[in-house]
């Protein structure tokens, strides 16, 4: 369970103060594949690197099964971040790794024994389908698979929750439909909660149980995907209706 | 002035310089600059990586007066001409090497010359790096040493590579200069012939070695930094 409580934050910019999140409650329930979606610009980034403290709140608490995130040091962090990993827009693999060190590199991290982080590697690459890239450097994959091989990475320290940031937006329809069924699947079969980030309606529709939409830093309405996006009740949520095709 | 430049006599006398002092030369040239490479490198990487982790937003963020005083020494010993720098140092070079004369005594100087030059071009190396894949090692969990380590360094290697070789290149030049004060190698037989004798013919084979130096450490760097960059693949 993952409780966002009365969460903000602001940063300081050459404009001013922008107050990137205002008052942000949010529950994720254990199993979830919940969605956050806004326009840009409308704090989704922020929120999301709120929970695995990359960002930390200004005030409010960020509490994951029972811990509240926002009182532990920087030391302790380190240990929670392999609990909650996270995926990217842009990938951000290790260029001058191959496949199979990128999947190892949260396992030195945490100091496993070289031999046995190959072996768990290995079995991450058979499980998103690049077993045969292994020894691929990443500038040889297409997109669709680096996202792959970033997932594989995100998974290999038994995360409880992986947090996806516009994880999609990159990538063309059919390879977002696949990925997308990746993170279906690991959802179930391995019973990760999921948080994902996005300004894609169909995102949001293909994969989401639940979904919270920000508006300016605030969250404006969440609840069942289908309901929300069947009865729209803020102006934020129909806007981001009339978008979809 | 050519006619002279290459009379029988002159030839004749360069290549006898050529035969005998050279190889010795090319060899105290190359001992300088590569040892003097080395030692620049260990103590201007770590600055490097420090004027980079350092800074306020940096992974590591020190204290605003040290990455002040760390700017300014780097400054400061940047902007000293080499010919003023090498006498400055005598005291030191003296406590270290026990002389101030000789091929040895000449990789203190070009040590203190470089090291700060190593630190911006590591610097410059290091600032290359995408912050999002920073971020994403902090994501994972990694400690600020690890991050260092295992990512920004690794990562940065064609880019460190190609400027390491500019920065032996350039202490080749430095090294040349040396002979003034009595450094060995391939500057000071220029020196000596072509401007305190007057032998041009001898200093302009000099110099041609010293460019065929340059050219060969240039390729070897390059071909080095493009080998090793997995991006290109």
């Amino acid at each position: 369970m993952i409780e966002i409580k009365n969460v903000f934050k602001s940063f300081d910019t050459a404009e001013g103060t922008v107050e990137a999140l205002k008052n942000v409650s949010l529950s994720i329930p254990d199993g979830d594949i919940f969605g956050i979606i806004g326009m840009s610009g409308a704090g989704k980034s922020t929120l999301v690197r709120c929970i695995n403290m990359l960002e930390r709140p200004d005030s409010g608490s960020v509490i994951i099964d029972g811990r509240d995130l926002t009182t532990l040091s920087e030391l302790q962090l380190r240990s929670i971040r392999r609990e909650v990993t996270m995926i990217f827009q842009g990938f951000n693999l290790l260029m001058q790794r191959n496949c199979l060190k990128n999947v190892c590199f949260p396992l030195e991290l945490s100091g496993m024994k070289k031999a046995a982080a190959t072996q768990r590697a290995m079995e991450l690459l058979d499980i998103v389908g690049l077993k045969d890239k292994a020894k691929a450097y990443p500038a040889q994959l297409s997109g669709g698979q680096q996202q792959r091989v970033a997932i594989a990475r995100a998974l290999a320290t038994n995360p409880k929750v992986l947090l996806c940031d516009e994880a999609t937006s990159a990538l063309d329809p059919n390879t977002t439909n696949s990925i997308l069924e990746l993170i279906r699947n690991i959802n179930q079969q391995l019973g990760i909660t999921v948080v994902i980030i996005t300004h894609q309606m169909s995102v949001v529709e293909t994969v989401c149980k639940h979904v919270a939409i920000l508006d300016e830093g605030q969250i404006v309405e969440q609840g069942d995907v289908t309901e929300v996006f069947s009865q729209p009740k803020s102006a934020a949520a129909r806007q981001l209706l009339a978008h979809r095709r | 002035m050519l006619e002279k430049l290459f009379s029988n006599e002159t030839v004749q006398e360069a290549l006898q310089v050529i035969q005998t002092q050279f190889p010795l030369a090319i060899w105290e040239t190359v001992y300088v600059t590569l040892l003097s490479s080395l030692f620049a490198f260990i103590i201007g990487l770590p600055l490097g990586v420090l004027l980079v982790v350092g800074e306020k937003d940096g992974i590591m963020p020190l204290p605003t007066w040290f990455m002040r005083t760390l700017n300014v020494i780097i400054n400061l010993f940047r902007s000293i001409p080499f010919l003023i720098l090498m006498i400055l140092v005598f005291p030191l070079t003296r406590f270290i090497v026990g002389t101030v004369v000789g091929t040895t005594a000449t990789i203190v100087p070009l040590v203190i010359a470089a090291a700060p030059f190593v630190a911006r071009l590591a610097e410059t190396s290091l600032r290359e790096l995408n912050p999002n894949i920073i971020e994403m090692a902090q994501s994972m969990g990694a400690s600020p040493l690890q991050i260092i380590i295992k990512v920004m360094i690794p990562e940065s290697i064609p880019s460190l590579i190609s400027n390491a070789t500019t920065a032996i290149t350039t202490i080749l030049g430095y090294s040349a200069m040396s002979g003034i004060i009595g450094g060995g190698g391939l500057g000071n037989i220029a020196i000596n012939y072509g401007y305190y004798r007057y032998k041009y013919l001898i200093m302009l084979a000099a110099v041609i070695l010293l460019i065929l130096l340059v050219q060969l450490f240039q390729s070897v760097g390059t071909r080095l930094a493009t080998r090793s960059d997995k991006r290109l693949k």
